[in-house]
């Protein structure tokens, strides 16, 4: 079987790799990229503990092939922030405790960032079918809506972007 | 969960995709969205060989009404139903089933072609296909041919596409006027395949006669099935309560449930009948209302 090369913009970043076509994404961006802000949850795209943003859009990072994910953009936790200034999402979440353990957050906030760049003001119905393809089981989600309430209404005020580095393309390879 | 090592492919046109399914055969397997297949093959259930891509394929995402169809590319993703502004307007019972397809973010991966060529009566497309009297576009080495929705489902897990075919278009009828639809779906929880579901799509003229009529079940046979008795009790008829009720008891009695963790047979026929008398009744309401 062979190998295939794929390059991916990550957080802004080109990486270049050489992967088995069986690879999960997930396992691309853990392992071969140290990236462990992004879950493995269920591994069963179920809990939405693996969600990035890929062009974009959330997916769940443990049902897609890092193959899949040739020329593409790619968004995780780790690019959220910007420096020590933490993203609307982070900053709504901490401020209205939308956690307990965090094993869920890193999926939260990015299905979280998908659904305002689409929805920039939700009600709370929407946030909550918005992420009911995410679990968390130490909240009871009612901070978590909370805390996307909060990021809604900041990203509004601040005229921020709910997802970073849109711009960015990845070089796509023949 | 890792699958069994493969081969992969990422062809850029359908002409290179059916060259390598001649080439490959039944070693290979189509890629789209891959939110049936993946999981399958995380869990060893399915072991291709080789794996054809599709999804890089450029211009078959399209949703748009040309020649009296509604004409859906193979590539055209759940999450694009839902944000359509001709299917908001003109096609409820597809917006109804797309927004309860799974999760948000399997349907921003997820695709109306892979829904149906994988050919489970568990998924929702079915039904609804079913109910639209669709039709299935197949394109191999000799080109393309319509499929009628009736005569695509074979079996369990089978469909008419043919080794070297892959599923390129999906083709609904443009409702007439006086047209309305919906699907009443149960499932335990987000993401779950349905308990049971009903699709219906129906006509109905200014004295309350049903002209036309389609109903799905999802999840209660072996291969996708249409509730064949319930449409023919229906249609040319003025539709009343205790009609509807009649058409819905039978769906209950016609369908062909498996019991599982979802329920007993019993429960399950319950639940066609519940849920298609609430499905022709949100129907004829969106038909009375169009």
């Amino acid at each position: 079987m062979s190998t295939k090369k794929i390059t991916v913009t990550i957080n802004g970043e080109t990486h270049s790799a050489e992967v088995e076509p069986r690879l999960l994404l997930v396992h691309f961006i853990r392992e071969n990229l140290s990236l462990t802000g992004t879950h493995i949850g269920c591994d069963t795209s179920n809990c939405g503990a693996c969600t990035v943003l890929l062009d974009g859009r959330s997916v769940k990072s443990c049902t897609l092939l890092a193959v899949q994910a040739n020329g593409k953009n790619i968004v995780t936790i780790e690019g959220m922030a910007k420096g020590t200034e933490l993203h609307p999402l982070q900053e709504g979440f901490k401020e209205e405790h939308g956690l307990q353990c965090g094993f869920c957050t890193p999926g939260m906030i990015m299905r979280a960032a998908d659904l305002l760049a689409h929805n920039p003001n939700p009600t709370e119905d929407e946030i909550r079918w918005g992420i009911s393809g995410n679990l968390c089981r130490c909240t009871g989600y009612n901070n978590i809506v909370k805390a996307i309430q909060y990021a809604a209404e900041k990203i509004r005020d601040t005229g921020s972007d709910s997802i970073p580095f849109t711009t960015h393309t990845a070089e796509t390879t023949a | 969960m890792i699958p069994q090592a493969f081969d992969y492919e990422s062809p850029a046109t359908v002409g290179e995709a059916i060259a390598l399914l001649q080439r490959f055969g039944s070693d290979a397997k189509i890629l789209s969205g891959g939110h049936s297949l993946i999981p399958m093959m995380k869990l060893r259930l399915a072991t291709p060989e080789r794996i054809i891509d599709i999804s890089g394929i450029k211009g078959l995402d399209y949703i748009r009404e040309v020649d009296g169809f509604l004409k859906i590319g193979a590539l055209a993703k759940e999450a694009a139903l839902e944000e359509s502004d001709i299917i908001a307007r003109k096609y409820p019972l597809l917006l109804d089933a797309a927004k309860m397809i799974a999760d948000p973010s399997v349907r921003n991966r997820a695709t109306v072609g892979g829904n149906l060529a994988h050919g489970d009566a568990a998924n929702d497309h079915p039904a609804v296909m079913l109910a639209y009297r669709a039709e299935i576009v197949a394109t191999g080495p000799k080109g393309q041919r319509n499929i009628p929705i009736d005569e695509f489902f074979l079996g369990f897990f089978m469909t008419a596409l043919e080794p070297d075919e892959i599923l390129t278009e999906i083709r609904i009828p443009i409702p007439p006027a006086g047209s309305g639809g919906a699907y009443k779906k149960m499932e335990r929880k987000v993401g779950d395949y349905a308990t049971a579901a009903t699709a219906v799509q129906l006509t109905v003229d200014g004295s309350g006669i049903c002209q036309q009529i389609g109903i799905g079940l999802t999840n209660v046979s072996a291969a996708p099935m249409r509730a064949q008795r319930s449409e023919d009790a229906l249609r040319g008829r003025k539709l009343s309560d205790e009609l509807i009720k009649q058409a819905a008891i039978m769906a209950g009695q016609d369908c062909d449930p498996n019991p599982d963790l979802r329920g007993s047979i019993e429960y399950k026929r319950s639940v066609v009948k519940t849920l298609t008398e609430r499905a022709i009744k949100a129907a004829i309401e969106r038909a009375m209302n169009a």
